[in-house]
């Protein structure tokens, strides 16, 4: 018999019922909540008179709407100038309360982008099944987990049952052979991936990320990686459990403690695909060819090298895809042929689930020390994906660097990433952002999004276009080398 | 949930690959707390020409009278047809709770994001997975003629074209029978009550650490 991949293990040890119609019953060791896709949820369970199946199975954090001006933040929630937002945060708040489930609110430090605040507190552990009511929830997927998005219904289902009702999916290895060279980060290496199978090329896959590449990541590297699955159509993404895995959740508030800690290593060491496992489909990159990548379109998956040209829908033969590029273009105000580095920018977002870690500020905080982001940048935002984050980066002198050079330090949220806040682009603006959808009027009406990594939006930034950051890398004085 | 045994309807086209669930539900509209109203701002950067605003009146704004839904023939649609991977991107449920109130009862698409269709499905909405050359038939069909409509039969998983041509579509067992009873799934889980607890029981044994209180 053919050994099991990792995805095979951590669904046959949630698998709670199976169903002969299909939809099986698989268990939730965490169920993740903020305040866009709950409310319904809560008003579900209070009509029929449910209460939550097992209140430890629950954390929650306001993200989505909170404001992150100081100036607002600090004045707490009633002091948010959205009426709309501040019910929101409101409803979050009283069912928390109401229902006792553990949430970090708004102005406490542990507060954050919920993908952020669950791997950093160790609320995401090795071997689990992670749900929430968002679709990055793949993000958690880096540590060894079944992590995916799920919708409103599912969210109260999850509440009220500590299940969910779902179908197995197939297993899909994709293998980031070799080294990346400097200058080219985890961002790069899932844009090109993107950009390789298609936003549909993962539709019905659970996707392990393995090879050398992603061996060598980091955790945050390799939550950057999983974060952005969803984008490449596969609901769930993750990567085998090694010892960075298992050093990452040491010490971390909610990690097992010392009384289960070997037992809780010796468990998750499990979480890894058999050598003989099967997969359904494989997909291989030189990761050591993937230099920096910036896309251009509408879709994350109209993404190029930094090196390419806007593409020519003459060239496209497929009716409906040349509509697509057609129709992108215009959005966009882009020509064919244009060279990517010909794009101006009037807005640089540093921040998101999926890169808004300490590490992606430390990346560019390096590059722009001693810079400054061009006159013609209306706006650079830096904004920290948790109060954690914030107060890291603060202790590291990073906010002063980014302040120096013309950058905006700003409060932990989602913030301009969907734009649901008052962090917005105006009509046509560009903007370089490290964030993980470009559809239209994602960050704004109208506005033109560029997907790309810190280091590539802290260069945009500073050039007001768009240019291979390892050009300016060259630069650096040794010890901010990266 | 609503039932969904069997529709008949004005079929409105909307060719385009990747239609994201930003794009038909902004997210401005996401802030509202209710599960209903959602309807006027369903695709509304497409259907208006001005930036809409939670809670504004739509019936004043400027429409584009390029786009389908605004094209007088379509009016009363509530059948939609669509290419690939439709509603891509967010989880946000807000995507079929805006289509159900605009009064779109079915989808017919070549392909669909998962978590839009559960959700479809969670709502008595029906997506229907149906591609190649007889997708691209119904296009040309819908185009040519006004007013053209199609009846859905979910018990016999067939379209049925005005003409009495029945195609037939698949979907799986259980979604199925939720659909055709309207049966809210957490009642059925709850009926495994003692499943979960047992599994919950062995479960504790094995990882303690996962039973542990969050403080």
């Amino acid at each position: 018999m053919a050994g099991k991949t990792l995805y095979d293990k951590l669904w046959d040890t949630h698998l709670v019922h199976q169903q002969e119609a299909g939809s099986d019953l698989i268990y939730i060791d965490l169920h993740l909540l903020h305040e866009v896709t709950s409310p319904q949820a809560f008003e579900g369970l209070r009509m029929v008179g449910r209460t939550p199946w097992r209140l430890g199975g629950n954390l929650a954090t306001p993200d989505h709407n909170v404001p992150t001006t100081p100036q607002e933040r600090s004045k707490g929630v009633e002091g948010i100038a959205d009426p709309v937002s501040r019910i929101q945060i409101e409803t979050l708040d009283d069912n928390c309360s109401q229902y006792g489930i553990v949430e970090f609110k708004m102005n406490d430090i542990r507060q954050g982008i919920v993908h952020v605040v669950g791997p950093e507190q160790g609320a995401t552990l090795p071997g689990m099944t992670v749900v929430c009511g968002d679709s990055h929830t793949s993000t958690h997927g880096a540590f060894g987990a079944l992590a995916h998005g799920i919708g409103t219904s599912e969210v109260e289902h999850v509440l009220a049952t500590q299940c969910l009702l779902t179908n197995k999916m197939k297993n899909m290895l994709v293998r980031v052979d070799g080294r990346l060279s400097p200058g080219v980060t985890a961002k790069d290496v899932v844009l090109a991936i993107i950009g390789e199978i298609g936003t549909a090329g993962g539709t019905g896959y659970a996707i392990e990320f393995g090879g050398e590449v992603i061996r060598n990541l980091s955790m945050e590297g390799r939550m950057t990686i999983c974060n952005m699955a969803i984008e490449a159509g596969a609901r769930a993404g993750m990567v085998a459990v090694d010892q960075t895995t298992i050093d990452y959740v040491e010490g971390r508030p909610f990690a097992p403690g010392k009384e289960h800690w070997q037992r809780a290593v010796e468990s998750w060491k499990q979480f890894i695909s058999d050598d003989d496992a099967v997969f359904d489909r494989l997909i291989v990159l030189d990761g050591s060819a993937v230099i920096p990548q910036v896309t251009w379109g509408t879709s994350p998956e109209m993404v190029l090298p930094v090196d390419g040209n806007v593409p020519d829908p003459a060239e496209e033969t497929d009716a409906t895809r040349r509509q697509s590029i057609e129709h992108a273009l215009v959005y966009m105000g882009l020509s064919a042929n244009q060279p990517l580095t010909d794009i101006l920018l009037d807005r640089v977002f540093i921040g998101s689930c999926t890169n808004g870690r300490i590490e992606d500020l430390r990346e560019a905080a390096a590059l722009v020390k001693g810079r400054k982001v061009a006159s013609t940048v209306k706006q650079a935002l830096v904004v920290p994906g948790s109060g954690l984050v914030k107060a890291q980066a603060e202790r590291e002198g990073l906010d002063m660097v980014f302040r120096e050079a013309g950058f905006e330090w700003r409060e932990p949220g989602c913030s301009m990433c969907l734009a649901m806040n008052a962090d917005k682009l105006g009509q046509g603006e560009h903007c370089a952002s490290t964030s993980n959808r470009n559809f239209e009027g994602r960050q704004g009406f109208r506005g033109r999004t560029h997907l790309v990594s810190p280091l590539m939006a802290a260069a945009a930034a500073i050039e007001g276009h768009f240019v291979d950051v390892r050009t300016l890398m060259s630069q650096l004085q040794p010890d901010l080398a990266i | 949930m609503q039932k969904f045994v069997q529709h008949s309807g004005v079929v409105v086209p909307l060719d385009r690959a990747n239609v994201d669930t930003d794009m038909i539900i902004p997210k401005q509209f996401l802030k509202s707390i209710k599960r209903s109203g959602f309807g006027p701002n369903l695709f509304d950067e497409y259907r208006y020409l001005d930036e809409g605003e939670v809670g504004q009146d739509c019936s004043m704004r400027p429409l584009n009278t390029e786009f389908v839904l605004n094209q007088p023939r379509y009016k009363s649609c509530s059948i939609l047809l669509a290419r690939e991977n439709f509603g891509c991107g967010s989880s946000r449920e807000h995507a079929p709770w805006a289509l159900d109130d605009f009064g779109i009862k079915v989808i017919i698409a070549s392909s669909y994001a998962e978590i839009f269709y559960n959700n479809c499905l969670k709502n008595g909405l029906l997506p229907i997975v149906f591609q190649g050359e007889q997708l691209d038939k119904l296009f040309e069909e819908v185009e040519k003629e006004e007013g053209y409509q199609l009846t859905i039969d979910l018990e016999n998983q067939q379209i049925i074209k005005p003409g009495g041509e029945q195609l037939d579509f698949e979907i799986d067992t259980f979604s199925k029978h939720c659909l055709l009873h309207g049966l809210d799934d957490i009642s059925l889980t709850l009926q495994y009550s003692e499943a979960i607890k047992s599994y919950e029981a062995r479960r504790e044994q094995e990882a303690p650490w996962l039973f542990e209180e969050k403080k």
